[in-house]
């Protein structure tokens, strides 16, 4: 039906796109991380598994990815405990404002995040607005310094960042649930509560996984917050990943641990992917 | 409380028994749109009422408002002398059979039937008894363990079916059940919805648009139009007895007549014929099939038949019989229907008896 420069006019770009930024890096990293550095500081172009086998070997690694996905796991229930009861309230209950609240959650994705991860700086530090607020209200004598550079101050920020993407796919799931369902459970006797855990949840679950794979995926890639506000013990894995392809000067190693992350990454995602279409029943 | 409005609304249901369900005056607006006024009906134990209006009449609110996902903005409903109308739908033994059945996607068919059960904690046995029972009552046991997306959607009403009942409320609510049915499965469901209800003598209302429907199925039939109740009775009595034009048009097929009283006597076009009413004007409606076709070589007419010729202009075919558009040299047109089959042309000789000819009230036009 259409002539054959107007198909490749459509296929070439995109395929052209997808070959240089995405396989052709891939390719590359895959190979550097069986690559090597050699004590004079230049790549050894010979097949090794030397990086792989140092990524479970050597504490460091393994410690701080247990410590990123344990952060990333906080992250995950946080978002999921204040997103689900937003998107459930704005779904169910907010009737006439809902646009409005909708809107809300939204606009703060329109702030840069690295605006919102510094607004967090100013507000935790130790000459910040709580601390000064709490001392101002006698509340504490010296600012309290666990506030910032800690895992707590990670957590919390990235909470604040990625609730809005947990909370979407969870709300756009509720949406989905047909009304005359909730009905029928009322008139078959449910209250709100049995009608809540026995037909709302369960019919969100796909929505839950969803927003729950974006929460922590996210927050365990993660390299800006634990940067601006995690101190040394809020370090995350992409951190080294980023010192090894910097000053570390290892490329080698940043790229097995980043095919790594990806490769659990990948796997979550298939996990989520699969349990979200065993609860989806459309 | 009961009013001279209330017992003759009623006459028809079993009288002198405390009525099931008794909605008072009810009344509902969304904003400042009017959607119900002044509903008063009674429903009696073991009846099968229907709910019959167009689209827009109100009978899906009203039918609503019993189940409590609707609040009246006035009036009251009672069941067996306690008030309804202030309980949540979840404390009301009124179950509900929806539209699109509303079946839970994420339970098999058991878990579906089971479900009234499992939220009012009864023992785990009875509740496997009950739903076995129900189940094989709307001939469902095979597909006790598949999911809703994978039966008919004959099947999934019967199912709803099943979910209602096996919660024995005291009253049933049907809310359009066939209406996503095709023809043939409809036909069979009204004849098993009808002895089923009869079967487990649960009073039914059951909302239709569907005239034949609510014919074939119901005790007794409300209908309602913009809002009001415009007729309640059995299906005979508002066929044969229609109160108004408007019950006249929209239950079957009328001629609607507009005569002129005068001393007994009623004259329409070249016609008259004897009354019983006050002077002035007044709407008749007679039946296609309450007029005969007269074969012009038997005698004269008899007194108590009204007789007329026509041209016929029109012969449509309707299966079982036919339908002739007659039109009289004074300028009556009237239609007919007759089962003999024959290709009718020229002029008739028509004729009816008087007593066919009901007088209805005129529907006043309401905004």
């Amino acid at each position: 039906m259409f002539s054959r420069a107007y198909r490749a006019a459509i296929t070439v770009p995109p395929l052209l796109w997808v070959a240089v930024f995405l396989l052709v890096p891939y390719a590359l990293l895959f190979c550097y991380s069986f690559w090597s550095v050699s004590p004079s500081q230049t790549i050894v172009h010979s097949w090794t598994l030397d990086n792989y086998r140092d990524l479970f070997r050597v504490n460091v690694y393994l410690e701080t990815l247990f410590r990123s996905m344990w952060i990333a796991g906080r992250v995950m229930v946080f978002s999921l405990l204040l997103g689900y009861p937003l998107a459930y309230y704005l779904s169910f209950h907010a009737e006439a404002r809902k646009d409005l609240f909708y809107q809300l959650v939204i606009i703060p994705l329109w702030v840069s995040y690295l605006v919102r991860a510094y607004a967090w700086k100013t507000i935790l530090g130790s000459d910040g607005v709580l601390n000064t607020l709490l001392q101002y209200m006698h509340l504490t004598q010296h600012p309290l310094d666990f506030l910032l550079y800690s895992p707590f101050a990670v957590v919390l920020t990235l909470t604040h960042i990625y609730t809005p993407f947990a909370f979407l796919p969870i709300y756009a799931s509720l949406e989905h649930i047909p009304r005359n369902l909730v009905e029928a459970s009322h008139d078959l006797g449910a209250s709100p509560y049995q009608t809540f855990w026995r037909v709302i949840f369960p019919l969100s679950i796909p929505g839950v996984l969803a927003g729950a794979t974006f929460a922590f995926v996210l927050s365990l890639g993660d390299f800006l917050a634990p940067l601006l506000l995690g101190g040394p013990s809020g370090i995350m894995i992409s951190n080294i990943v980023v010192s090894l392809f910097g000053a570390a000067y290892n490329w080698p190693l940043g790229a097995a641990i980043s095919l790594s992350m990806l490769l659990l990454v990948l796997a979550l995602i298939y996990l989520s992917e699969s349990l979200e279409k065993k609860w989806s029943f459309r | 409380m009961a009013t001279t409005t209330e017992t003759r609304l009623s006459h028809s249901a079993s009288s002198g028994a405390q009525p099931l369900l008794s909605i008072r005056a009810v009344a509902k607006s969304f904003g400042k749109n009017p959607v119900l006024r002044d509903i008063s009906l009674q429903i009696a134990e073991g009846e099968f009422l229907t709910i019959l209006g167009e689209s827009g009449s109100g009978k899906t609110t009203l039918l609503r408002i019993i189940a409590g996902f609707e609040n009246a903005t006035s009036g009251e409903i009672w069941m067996e002398g306690e008030r309804l109308d202030v309980l949540p739908p979840y404390r009301r033994r009124v179950n509900t059979v929806f539209q699109h059945y509303a079946l839970f996607p994420h339970l098999t068919v058991e878990e579906n039937v089971a479900y009234g059960l499992r939220v009012a904690k009864v023992p785990r046995e009875e509740v496997a008894d009950r739903v076995e029972q129900a189940l094989s009552m709307v001939k469902m046991t095979a597909y006790a363990k598949s999911k809703p997306a994978k039966i008919s959607g004959g099947q999934q009403q019967r199912v709803a079916l099943a979910r209602a009942l096996v919660n024995r409320p005291r009253l049933l609510l049907l809310d359009e059940p066939l209406s996503a049915l095709d023809a043939n499965l409809r036909r069979q469901m009204q004849v098993e919805l009808k002895s089923l209800q009869r079967e487990v003598g649960i009073s039914f209302v059951f909302v239709t648009h569907d005239q034949e429907e609510a014919m074939v199925m119901s005790d007794r039939i409300a209908l309602l139009r913009r809002g009001e109740l415009e007729q309640i009775a059995s299906p005979r009595e508002i066929y044969g007895q229609p109160a108004t034009a408007y019950t006249a048009q929209f239950i079957g097929h009328t001629n609607l007549l507009l005569g002129e009283v005068k001393g007994s006597v009623v004259r329409c076009h070249s016609l008259d014929w004897p009354v019983m009413l006050p002077d002035g004007p007044v709407l008749f409606s007679l039946r296609p099939e309450n007029l005969r076709i007269v074969n012009s070589a038997i005698g004269s007419a008899g007194v108590n038949v009204v007789r007329f010729r026509g041209h016929v202009c029109h012969q449509a075919f309707h299966g079982s019989t036919e339908l002739l558009q007659v039109e009289c040299a004074d300028g009556l047109k009237i239609a007919i229907r007759t089962a003999t089959r024959e290709n009718w042309n020229g002029d008739l000789e028509l004729e009816f008896s008087p007593e066919d000819a009901v007088a209805v009230r005129q529907s006043e036009e309401r905004i």
